[in-house]
């Protein structure tokens, strides 16, 4: 169970993300519902990849594929008129789900810096695969024309719904995966982190569980990039180029690995800083690369590390 | 597709793998004696690029470029060593991977501050540039020619130094088993500042090379760094012939596979799917074969480590 | 005659020039504590290793429960009855000591594709978790982190995780290692308290345990048994005397 502080603050942001809207609103500033509906897909994407980084140890360089083939279903399929939401989505889940299971297959077989590079190649792979469709505009990108169509009365294109889509996916997410890295697989995934050998010793053949966890986080992750896509009515490979992994896995780091809900913060960190820099100076990769050095260094624990308050370890 | 043209990608493909294999052989090292992931070894390759092109503007002689590039490139490692790797030797895989792709945001950068966003224009000099006949009715760019030759030159000199002189048995040794050479007290730091520095030379010196093939711009390190990532996960971490052995067929299997299958497809399918999927799938070629390769073999085909 | 519960024919392991495992011949019978000593680099870890299916053997069979296991992995042996406890204590630091046991009765208890309940509250996994560790000696210290545990109260939760996983044979690479006696002394009292209920392969360097817990004990030299017999014999053995000169476990024993 979670401290007191973390479960109030927890709590206390998802009340003020419920209301933000109303608040934009009333200060007229219509542009944050847009900023933080974007915050809020990234954050689904960062705890996606706490879920196999943080807790299963798999580090994944390649993690923004699945964010790049969330739009790529909601595109392609709008590009061919198919705007039925449900349908998008269908695809896109089993889609992210087969590709996740196929990339799991060949990378699981390795470990340490092998995974690593492997990831990192494969996922880098679809970039250029992405980049050669011309059909779909390749390195140019395709705009999707239509947002996916759920119900009749549910009109995408309105700002708000959008938002409001956003949050009630980031919060269903967000209690599903605590759920599941609290329950008899997740420990699984857990315990698979801290010592496979001995996970394999005591009689769990670690390998299935991990590969499930892999996918697991790669539909997650597209998920977000079906909101992705709807948000930015834009289809590009950019989203898969390994610099947008690099991203996710400094929201991890910077939120606090192995947390779950420190990545939710570390989305919103990180986007923060670099839009602060990005308005300072063109060249803020500079400052930004050894700061992000720095924090490696001295920082580690990321912030819901830095949060006080031992997890309680008794009962629920 | 022609037997020329055919002998004509496959000695590109060999100088592409030349290439790969000055980058890798590095990596390979680095990664195998100081188990550390260094995502910034392309940016590595960038600055030789870079400051080739500035020698080469200020004297008008590649050699003296050369020369020149060789050293500095040789400060830039040992700093760079100095300054950030040291502090990522004790530290897991996920920290190694945050600090260097922090070093990358950093170089990517740097270069366009210093040398500005415009490509850097580097043109071959006269006696570079021609070509050469290497069968009847044939031309061959000399300067390709000129890259393989230099590229096996290293590969030689680099083997001779890790089989024959002291140096090269304790990179050996290290590749195989880190922690006993330190325990056999030797200099373990200073053997890493070199291993880091010669490999920073050796990615300075592609960089160099490659300049006058390609635009020499920000980010051009990452392209490469994928394709040293696959060289290696096939030859093995921590083997020198392994990095050659992959990057050869790399280079080739790349090179003639992205001219040949198209022309291949046109067999199977009609000319407009052929240009469509034909650049799509030739750009999945290489991964593919990695992923065959991993499957019978996860460490490699020859792992410096026994398991 | 009874049949071995474990029989091992001709095991060799190699790793390039070096022979680890030498054609080994080894069983233990039912109900029975074989130890295996010898010096150090004998390669005994490298022989349970073997056994648990952590590492493929050159040739020679493994046959357990009257099934080959040559071609099945740890997970599958630990099904078949055999559990393992490691040389170097590798308990779940970050789990609780009853979190450490539950994960080796959830390994047990069918598959683990549930998503849903949390599983540190699971009953089915908490009581009977709960008793291992009271058995062992360490119910109190449920709800301490495994880490947190003093070293020998770790070794102690590494039996109890092999324990959970209802097996029919331990596998115990130098359970006393890093103990001091009175730990020790124990841990002598309740591997003697288990004999009988489970048959043990046990590896061992501290030959008061060996004396006073071993049926049979093996000496293993360079991946070789070089002599195999009750614990007396071995110590009047000429040739394990010239093996261990210069060791210091040679001493009296119980």
């Amino acid at each position: 169970m979670l401290s007191k502080l973390k479960m109030s603050i927890l709590i206390g942001s998802f009340l003020v993300l419920a209301v933000l809207p109303f608040i934009t609103e009333w200060i007229d500033e219509p542009f944050y519902v847009d900023l933080m509906a974007r915050v809020m897909i990234f954050s689904i994407a960062a705890m996606s990849l706490d879920f196999i980084l943080g807790y299963g140890a798999m580090i994944s360089f390649g993690h923004a594929l699945y964010l790049g083939l969330g739009t790529y279903a909601v595109g392609i399929l709008a590009h061919y008129e198919v705007t039925n939401g449900w349908l998008q989505l269908l695809v896109c889940i089993s889609g992210t789900a087969f590709i996740a299971f196929i990339l799991g297959l060949i990378s699981l077989r390795t470990s340490g810096i092998y995974f690593i590079m492997i990831t990192f190649a494969l996922a880098q792979m679809f970039y250029f695969l992405g980049i050669s469709l011309e059909a779909f505009g390749g390195d140019d990108g395709l705009p999707i024309d239509t947002r996916s169509e759920f119900f009749s009365f549910f009109d995408l294109n309105e700002a708000w719904n959008m938002y409001y889509l956003i949050l009630g996916t980031l919060t269903v997410i967000a209690i599903v995966l605590w759920k599941v890295i609290n329950s008899r697989f997740g420990m699984v995934v857990r315990g698979s982190h801290s010592n496979d050998a001995r996970m394999q010793a005591i009689g769990f053949p670690t390998m299935k569980y991990r590969l499930a966890a892999f996918v697991i986080a790669g539909v997650v992750c597209g998920l977000a990039g079906f909101l992705l896509g709807n948000l930015t009515e834009f289809l590009t490979p950019e989203y898969m180029h390994w610099f947008r992994s690099g991203e996710l896995m400094i929201m991890v780091m910077v939120g606090g690995m192995g947390t779950l809900f420190g990545p939710l913060f570390g989305a919103f960190a990180y986007l923060m800083v670099e839009d602060f820099l990005a308005n300072f100076t063109e060249y803020w990769q500079f400052y930004f690369g050894p700061l992000l050095i720095l924090l490696v260094l001295f920082a580690k624990q990321g912030l819901w590390g830095m949060l006080p308050g031992k997890e309680d370890m008794s009962d629920d | 597709m022609t037997l020329l043209l055919f002998i004509e990608q496959f000695l590109n493909g060999m100088q592409f793998g030349v290439f790969l294999f000055l980058i890798s052989a590095g990596l390979t090292l680095v990664l195998g004696i100081m188990n550390v992931v260094n995502l910034a070894h392309g940016s590595l390759y960038m600055l030789g690029a870079y400051f080739a092109s500035t020698f080469f503007g200020l004297t008008d002689s590649l050699i003296v470029a050369l020369i020149l590039t060789i050293p500095v490139m040789l400060i830039v490692g040992i700093l760079i060593e100095l300054v950030v790797l040291r502090t990522m030797y004790e530290r897991d895989h996920m920290d190694q991977v945050l600090a260097t792709f922090g070093l990358i945001l950093f170089f990517n950068e740097l270069v366009r501050i210093i040398w500005g966003v415009e490509a850097q224009p580097l043109t071959l000099p006269i006696w570079l540039s021609g070509n050469v006949e290497i069968l009847p009715d044939a031309p061959y760019p000399v300067y390709r020619l000129v890259i393989i030759g230099v590229g096996m030159a290293v590969a030689a000199g680099l083997f001779w130094m890790i089989t024959r002189t002291r140096m090269g048995m304790l990179i050996r040794a290290g590749a195989s088993n880190r922690p006993m050479v330190g325990a056999l007290g030797v200099n373990i730091r200073f053997l890493y500042t070199m291993v880091f520095g010669l490999g920073a030379v050796f990615a300075g010196i592609a960089g160099l090379m490659a300049a006058p093939l390609q635009s020499v711009e920000s980010g051009i390190g990452e392209d490469m760094l994928i394709f040293a990532f696959v060289v290696i996960v096939i030859g093995g971490i921590g083997s020198i012939r392994g990095a050659l052995v992959a990057s050869i067929v790399i280079g080739i299997f790349e090179t003639v596979g992205r001219s040949i299958l198209p022309v291949l497809m046109l067999e199977v399918v009609d000319s407009e799917t052929a240009q469509t999927a034909g650049p799509a799938l030739a750009s999945m070629l290489v991964y593919i074969l990695m992923a065959v390769i991993l499957f019978f073999k996860p460490q490699g085909l020859f792992p410096a480590r026994t398991g | 005659m009874t049949e071995p519960l474990l029989k091992v024919d001709q095991l060799h392991k190699s790793f390039g020039g070096v022979v680890a495992t030498d054609s080994l011949d080894f069983d233990v019978m039912p109900g029975e504590i074989h130890a295996v000593i010898g010096p150090n680099g004998a390669g005994k870890t490298t022989f349970v290793a073997q056994i648990a299916g952590m590492l493929k053997s050159d040739s020679g069979s493994i046959v357990f429960d009257g099934r080959d296991i040559a071609g099945k992995t740890a997970p599958e042996r630990s099904h078949m009855g055999l559990a393992r406890s490691f040389q170097i204590t590798s308990v779940f630091r970050n789990f609780t000591a009853l979190e450490n046991v539950s994960l080796s009765i959830q390994a047990h208890a069918g598959h683990s594709f549930k998503f849903w309940k949390r599983a540190s509250t699971d009953r089915d996994l908490t009581e009977p978790a709960q008793k291992i560790l009271d058995d062992v000696g360490l119910g109190d210290k449920a709800l301490d982190l495994a880490g947190n545990l003093a070293h020998g109260q770790q070794r102690q939760l590494e039996i109890a995780m092999a324990l959970a996983t209802s097996p029919k044979m331990l596998l115990l690479d130098e359970p006393t290692a890093g103990m001091g006696s009175e730990e020790s002394e124990n841990m002598r009292k309740f591997l003697n308290e288990l004999k009988g209920d489970y048959s043990m392969l046990l590896i061992e360097h501290d030959m008061d345990t060996v004396f006073s817990v071993a049926d049979r004990v093996t000496v293993l030299v360079y991946g070789r048994g070089i002599a195999t017999g009750t614990p007396e014999e071995i110590r009047n053995n000429a040739e394990v005397r010239a093996a261990y000169l210069g060791e210091d476990e040679v001493t009296t024993g119980a």
